[in-house]
């Protein structure tokens, strides 16, 4: 269903995970047992709202905004990163009365559906956000740190290695469904662009690592030796992006997983 | 004394030689008519009526193209996707620049003689961007529409303005993007406004005075031929904007538009019947702007699939008989060859993956297959491709465009209440990611880093046989494309991408020939011109126009 490819110029038959998986472990790996519990999370909003924010999102913010809050610069809605706004109350005043010197024009809501799109917009566009269990970021520290290996892998706040994703602000990036998804089912989960690589060149030099970026003619990569290399794709032989999970489900109880995305969810950049 | 008669020497030489200038400035309609004879200026949008955007100039070359080199730089000063087609009139370009500003540039060093700022109504209201694509010129007059639906004429040599009317009314959304289209002694426009109820129309204007000469809407009012298509008062404010500037047969005497989308956008349902105009070329009359005809490619559409290409016409051989074409390779992933006499079909095929519809019929009309709520409609909202010129080349016989391959959107219908002026969608629509919450493509590029990766959809540049209705060939990016098409009597290609390359491409069998990276999206088309005997190519690319010409 999903329109999984290679990249189309340098089409290799990759999927060689096994070779791979080691710098990329999230590897909170036991026994995948758990049925998460879910519950009501204490928070200011109520689904109802949320989901009616949702519907006046889609209608009045997403042609301009992206469906993702991220196209204007500047503004990542989904993140609470706005150009003027703290409080809701700016928020309302911007929806209501305009802002930009007109690029962003006033928009006419009920008070129902101004509620509902600031409760979306803070709910981080999870209209399931509130559902997912989150639990004690002390103990999730530790289980980070310790009992799930996490850290060896992953770098929070300058310390730990860098050839997976830097988890430092990764509370503000995603949302706690991603992050409980990340442990549970990291196939489903995995971003495409953060799928192991391994590239041999015209040299004969094998490069393994992670995409930074990439585009028609040339690929940039952070490697297993934390360089940051910019390959261009004349000089390379083989390419291959692995789309098998790079980290296995995690089989930390339900509790423990809630404490880890509860931990996850304070890393909202350097304080 | 004697100074004073060296004086009146100089005065008379200087008078002279202003006269002969104005007299070579003119853009009278048979310039504008015969453009491909002057191959050294770009006289309309898409550089000629039959809007090939191919140039005669060929000192440029695939052997000599690597020896490219920058010759000079415009910043705009305004930031946003920078959709604006330079004109160029023997050495001087005209170009806009957000929200409704023109500029007059000497086309050699890129140094600027005048510009014009508009400054549209505050409660202007558009979809998706302050966008505006470019003037039109005709005499001593240069002509651009307004965000907030107006047409303005300027001086052309001083940028002055000489008159500005309303096209549209700004407190119902109207608005104008496109670039005019002069034809005779008219100046036409379409409006936008198909996410805000709007009905939409192409309305003409005396190019001397501004006064209204003929206005066609796009969906027929009671009594009027196919008004039966809309059910009860939905034609009022059914959409079928017009926001690409259309072609114009001189023989047949009529222009051609591509006509967007019906309202609300994404409730197909809330509008039973066919909703033409909509997402049809319509056929109008040089002169009075009375329908000759009409072809729509997508009835009762509910996937945003605007006709708003631009209509490409072409004299050939077709499958043994000489032909008057036009060739459309439609947002809804089907690529067309229609008669452009009558408007009949002739031959239709899909050129990306297409789900929403499983073929077409004889006449051209699409088998309909809606998915399941959920379940992903191929080619997503954007389209298989969308407004951005293609072009076609006479020398090697092929079309060619920027096409989105394996890309999808999820799409949800809800009905939508028409409140005027404001938005009037009907749903929404969100694109197919690989991974939850991972990022997708969006409308422009903002982020130089591509964390979207091609898995969410990429570009396949598309050199289309009418012929068979296939590709011959494809270029694909790894990004999508918004760019337009240029090529040249020497074969080459060029075009740009959102990852911000300008290429330069083999337009027979599609090998890249040179490329640099200017840094950002590109999403108009380039232009060539010739001005002292060199040939400029120009393209721009983020907030940049950027120019080219042969190494020195």
């Amino acid at each position: 269903m999903f329109p999984m490819q290679m990249n189309s110029k340098t089409k290799m038959p990759g999927r060689t995970p096994g070779a791979l998986l080691p710098f990329l472990l999230l590897t909170l790996a036991l026994n995948l047992n758990s049925t998460l519990a879910q519950e009501d999370g204490d928070h200011q909003y109520t689904s109802e709202a949320i989901a009616e924010g949702l519907r006046v999102y889609t209608q009045q913010c997403a042609l301009c905004h992206g469906p993702q809050g991220d196209t204007i610069d500047g503004i990542d809605l989904r993140r609470g990163v706005f150009r003027t706004a703290t409080s809701d109350d700016d928020l309302r005043e911007i929806v209501t009365g305009g802002a930009a010197e007109g690029r962003m024009p006033a928009i006419v809501l009920r008070d129902e559906e101004l509620s509902g799109v600031i409760a979306y917009i803070r709910a981080g566009f999870d209209p399931s956000g509130i559902a997912i269990k989150i639990g004690d970021p002390e103990r999730g520290k530790v289980l980070f740190e310790g009992k799930g290996e996490c850290a060896s892998c992953h770098r929070v706040n300058g310390i730990g290695p860098r050839t997976a994703p830097d988890l430092t602000s990764i509370g503000a990036q995603r949302t706690p469904s991603s992050l409980q998804m990340n442990l549970l089912d990291p196939p489903t989960a995995l971003l495409p662009i953060n799928r192991p690589v391994r590239i041999v060149t015209r040299n004969e030099e094998t490069v393994v690592g992670r995409r930074l970026n990439e585009d028609t003619y040339s690929v940039q990569i952070i490697d297993s030796q934390e360089r940051l290399r910019s390959l261009l794709k004349t000089d390379i032989v083989r390419y291959e992006i692995s789309d098998a999970p790079s980290k296995q489900p995690t089989t930390l109880t339900s509790e423990e997983v809630a404490d880890v995305v509860g931990y996850l969810l304070t890393l909202r950049g350097l304080q | 004394m004697k100074s004073g008669i060296r004086n009146k020497a100089i005065y008379a030489l200087l008078a002279s030689m202003l006269c002969a200038a104005s007299a070579s400035a003119q853009v009278g309609y048979e310039r504008i008519l015969n453009a491909a004879d002057e191959p050294e200026n770009w006289l309309t949008y898409n550089g000629g009526y039959s809007s090939q955007r191919y140039s005669q100039l060929d000192q440029i070359t695939p052997q000599n193209v690597g020896e490219l080199e920058l010759k000079w730089m415009l910043q705009n000063q305004v930031f946003g996707a920078w959709q604006s087609n330079p004109i160029i009139v023997d050495g001087v370009m005209y170009v806009t620049e957000r929200p409704n500003s023109v500029m007059a540039v000497d086309a050699v060093t890129g140094r600027v003689f005048w510009k014009y700022r508009h400054v549209p109504a505050e409660n202007a209201r558009v979809c998706c961007g302050a966008n505006n694509r470019g003037v039109a010129v005709l005499g001593d007059k240069v002509y651009m529409g307004t965000l907030d639906a107006r047409l303005v004429a300027l001086d052309r040599i001083n940028g002055e303005p000489l008159w500005n009317v309303e096209v549209g009314d700004v407190n119902l959304a109207y608005s104008v993007t496109m670039a005019p289209l002069v034809v005779k002694d008219k100046v036409i426009v379409g409006v936008g406004g198909g996410e805000f109820g709007i009905r939409g129309y192409v309305a003409a204007y005396d190019a001397n005075t501004g006064a209204e000469v003929w206005k066609t809407y796009t969906i027929p009012a009671p009594g009027e031929p196919n008004h039966d298509s809309w059910d009860a008062d939905d034609w009022q404010y059914g959409g079928a904007p017009v926001w690409i500037t259309g072609s114009f047969d001189s023989e047949l005497n009529l222009t051609y538009w591509g006509v967007g989308n019906p309202g609300p956008d994404w409730n197909a349902g809330q509008r039973p019947g066919d909703n033409l105009y909509s997402d049809s070329v319509i056929a109008l009359d040089a002169d009075s702007g009375e329908l000759k005809w009409y072809f729509q490619f997508t009835p009762n559409d509910g996937y945003d699939y605007d006709s708003v290409q631009v209509p490409i016409l072409a004299d050939m051989v077709w499958r043994g008989t000489p032909s008057k074409v036009m060739m459309w390779a439609n947002r809804n992933g089907y690529f067309y060859v229609l008669d452009r006499v009558t408007g009949k079909f002739l031959e239709g095929k899909p050129y990306v993956t297409v789900n929403w519809s499983s073929g077409l019929d004889e006449n051209g009309r699409p088998i309909p297959t809606p998915q399941p709520e959920g379940m992903p409609t191929y080619p997503g909202n954007q389209g298989g491709t969308n407004w951005y010129p293609p072009s076609y080349s006479p020398r090697t016989g092929l079309f060619y465009f920027s096409a989105w391959k394996d890309y999808a959107t999820i799409y949800t219908a809800e009905e939508a209440e028409y409140e005027p002026g404001r938005a009037f969608l009907g749903g929404g629509f969100t694109v197919l990611a690989p991974a939850p919450g991972a990022p997708t493509i969006g409308i422009g590029r903002t982020n130089p880093i591509n964390n979207w990766t091609n898995e969410v959809g990429h570009a396949s540049l598309k050199a289309m046989d009418p012929q068979t209705g296939e590709a011959v060939w494809e270029y694909d990016q790894f990004d999508v494309s918004d760019s337009g098409m240029l090529t040249t009597a020497s074969d080459l290609l060029f075009t740009g991408g959102r990852e911000g390359y300008f290429h330069a491409i083999d337009a027979r069998a599609g090998g890249l020939l040179w490329h640099v990276n200017l840094g950002g999206q590109i999403v108009m088309a380039p232009v060539t011109y010739m001005v002292d005997g060199v040939q400029y190519v120009a393209v721009i690319s983020g907030n940049s126009l950027a120019t080219f010409a042969l190494r020195d």
